[in-house]
């Protein structure tokens, strides 16, 4: 795995610390033309792997790499399942049930479960479960996927709720339908890291916040650097810069200096800071 | 430990659950759902105990605190079925349809001696309780105008179907989205004592207001305007925004950032200076025990749960300070069938007579004084 990823939240407007910023960079990347540039200034960089969410311009991205393979033959995607937002629109809109029916193929027992005519078996939440998988992977098919992650909202839901075997569910599909690892997003890495340890997941990925302020690191850095100690898993770091809010320098060392991370996601919008983070890293991970 | 049931697995109450599995100290020993079918699968992989209603739950366990996240129409009578039980509640927003009903609801907690709360979640918000902070230190001087905003991609679409899409039931954007800036501005600047020129729209639903504007008026002209959208698509989640100007400055605020500018001559809190000031969310969000969606979603429950076990009645966001908010949407709804104020087709007013009373107070009283003079004997 890249010792950096490339992450998308920039594309779409996710910006942690101003919703004005946010909205500069919504008009910014309205055209996927626009992504599509940044993204070749980042292959160009030699940041070759694409950490993305299955948003529906993905498509468009994933779609246009795909046809120009040839130039960019080393690209990468890394999805993150869902994007959310899709989905949450569609329960307050059309309900718990109305929202599973609309993503979900209407076919066989599920369908009839769904609609009360029949009781559902564990083999059918599992079915379920692959089911959604294969529809938000859709988009990337005949590109490299070798990792496929689920998203934070979903995974600290699952966490708090003790669903643990949907986790176990994801990384076995994820393994044998797609021949990738799970990466599992949390907001929550000290209470998630012993959960799927106990389920005996091999050594999955975990992204996490892991910031030198501990912004967004509940439980604290300290309960951070203990679950990182532990490496029953593979740790990538993400929001390093804590949105912007640490200098680069400072941020970039400060992550290197910490055990056994694997890889950092950061976003960029301009080829010079894909430079500079590059450079950073260069200078500051562990040799 | 703190015993807690959840009431309703909609896209909130699941939410709450997870939050609420996940803070220490608290044990869930049940969750009520009409839907046996969700039930079921939360059950068989969760372990949590499930029933199908308030009944049966309240036969099988007598929880400290239950979390009432049910359509909102059915907010009252559950509400009152827990508090009869000696339940401390917390109970999602809008709290009650009809504010008698929410007085109700108040007078029992009251006389049980129980902890509420309604899921005011933006009252845990790091950059909205520094505008609270900001203005009980006076930092802009009194508050002379304020604008709420929420504006979110609900409703993009002709559509309907769930409680939410009837008005009935506390569907709508006035009930959904608007209720989170009015809840803010009852916190900044008390209830109003009116609202006026309430304007609930549709754009694409059919029986639901998704666009709403108000203006609500408190003492010494200070006003408010409202400005709520839930058809919005150029916004990617719900945005929140307060504005308030004031003698000595301006704030603005959202759920990530404060931006605060302050006269030279007002009294200048530690930390900020003449000028702009801004606040992101690094600085001014507290950390939490577990983070699904936002540190305030974790924040508001973790304080409901203190609250219970600490028997603390005052806490934020009781019942009382939720019926307020819900008196001023009644009243907005009252206020909508009214209409415009003043048409332009109808014939204007002669503009002396309205607009200088004051000279003609100074007539007619010169006037009178003429007459007095006129009959008064010793000018004869």
């Amino acid at each position: 795995m890249d010792k950096l990823l490339f992450g998308d939240n920039q594309f779409f407007g996710v910006n942690h610390m101003s919703e004005e910023k946010a909205r500069q960079q919504q008009i910014r990347f309205q055209r996927d033309e626009a992504v599509i540039d940044v993204l070749i200034d980042a292959y160009e960089e030699h940041v070759t792997t694409f950490m993305c969410t299955t948003h529906d311009r993905i498509g468009h991205i994933a779609s246009y790499f795909l046809e120009n393979r040839d130039q960019y033959p080393d690209l990468t995607f890394f999805p993150g399942m869902p994007y959310a937002h899709k989905y949450a629109n569609a329960v307050t809109t059309d309900g718990m049930l109305g929202a599973l029916k609309k993503f979900l193929p209407s076919s066989g027992r599920v369908d009839a479960a769904m609609r009360g005519a029949s009781s559902l078996m564990s083999k059918d939440v599992t079915a379920m479960i692959t089911m959604l998988i294969d529809a938000e992977m859709k988009m990337f098919e005949g590109l490299p996927t070798p990792v496929i992650w689920l998203q934070n909202v979903v995974t600290d839901l699952l966490l708090g709720l003790g669903f643990d075997d949907a986790f176990t569910i994801f990384a076995e599909h994820v393994r044998s339908r797609y021949n990738a690892e799970p990466g599992f997003i949390t907001m929550n890495l000290p209470m998630l890291a012993p959960v799927l340890s106990r389920l005996g997941i091999p050594s999955p990925l975990i992204c996490s916040n892991i910031n030198k302020i501990g912004f967004r690191m509940p439980g604290g850095i300290d309960e951070y650097r203990k679950a990182l100690e532990s490496h029953a898993f593979r740790p990538v770091a993400m929001s390093v810069y804590a949105s912007g809010a640490i200098p680069p320098d400072e941020a970039i060392q400060w992550v290197c200096e910490q055990p056994n991370i694997e890889s950092i996601v950061f976003g960029a919008s301009s080829r010079g800071n894909i430079r500079g983070t590059r450079q950073l890293v260069e200078k500051y991970w562990r040799k | 430990m703190v015993t807690v049931a959840v009431v309703g697995l909609g896209k909130m109450g699941i939410s709450h659950l997870s939050m609420v599995r996940a803070l220490p100290g608290v044990e869930v020993v049940g969750v009520v759902d009409s839907i046996g079918y969700l039930l079921g699968v939360l059950n068989k992989y969760t372990g949590v105990p499930t029933y199908t209603s308030v009944d049966e739950l309240l036969l099988a366990k007598k929880p400290d605190a239950a979390i009432v996240a049910t359509p909102s129409r059915l907010h009252f009578p559950l509400v009152k079925q827990l508090l009869e039980a000696g339940i401390s509640v917390f109970c999602e927003k809008p709290f009650t349809l009809r504010s008698v009903e929410g007085d109700e609801l108040v007078e029992l907690a009251a006389e049980k001696h129980l902890v509420t709360q309604v899921g005011y979640h933006n009252r845990f918000v790091g950059a909205f309780k520094e505008v609270k902070r900001l203005l009980e230190l006076g930092a802009i001087g009194e508050v002379t105008h304020g604008l709420a905003e929420a504006y979110g991609p609900v409703v993009l679409k002709p559509q309907g179907g769930t409680w939410r899409s009837k008005s009935t039931e506390g569907g709508g954007a006035l009930y959904d989205y608007a209720a989170h800036p009015l809840n803010l501005i009852n916190w900044f600047m008390g209830e109003p004592e009116a609202v006026g020129g309430t304007v609930l729209n549709s754009v694409f639903s059919s029986e639901i207001d998704d666009e709403v504007c108000s203006t609500l008026y408190f003492p010494r002209n200070r006003t408010v305007s409202l400005s709520v959208n839930w058809s919005d698509e150029s916004v990617r989640k719900m945005t929140t925004r307060i504005t308030l100007w004031g003698t000595g400055g301006r704030i603005f605020a959202d759920r990530q950032e404060v931006q605060v500018y302050l006269r030279d001559e007002t009294a200048i809190p530690e930390g900020y200076q003449p000028g702009w000031n801004v606040r992101y969310t690094t600085e001014l969000t507290e950390p939490v025990d577990f983070y699904l969606r936002g540190e305030e979603y974790t924040a508001q429950l973790a304080h409901f749960v203190d609250c219970v076990r600490n028997g603390n009645r005052e806490g934020t966001n009781t019942f009382e300070s939720a019926v307020v908010t819900d008196r001023v949407i009644e009243r907005m709804l009252e206020d909508a069938k009214r209409g415009p104020g003043v048409l332009l087709s109808e014939p204007a007013a002669v503009p002396n007579t309205r607009r200088r009373p004051a000279r003609r107070i100074v007539e007619v009283v010169r006037l009178g004084v003429r007459k007095i003079q006129s009959v008064s004997p010793g000018r004869k």
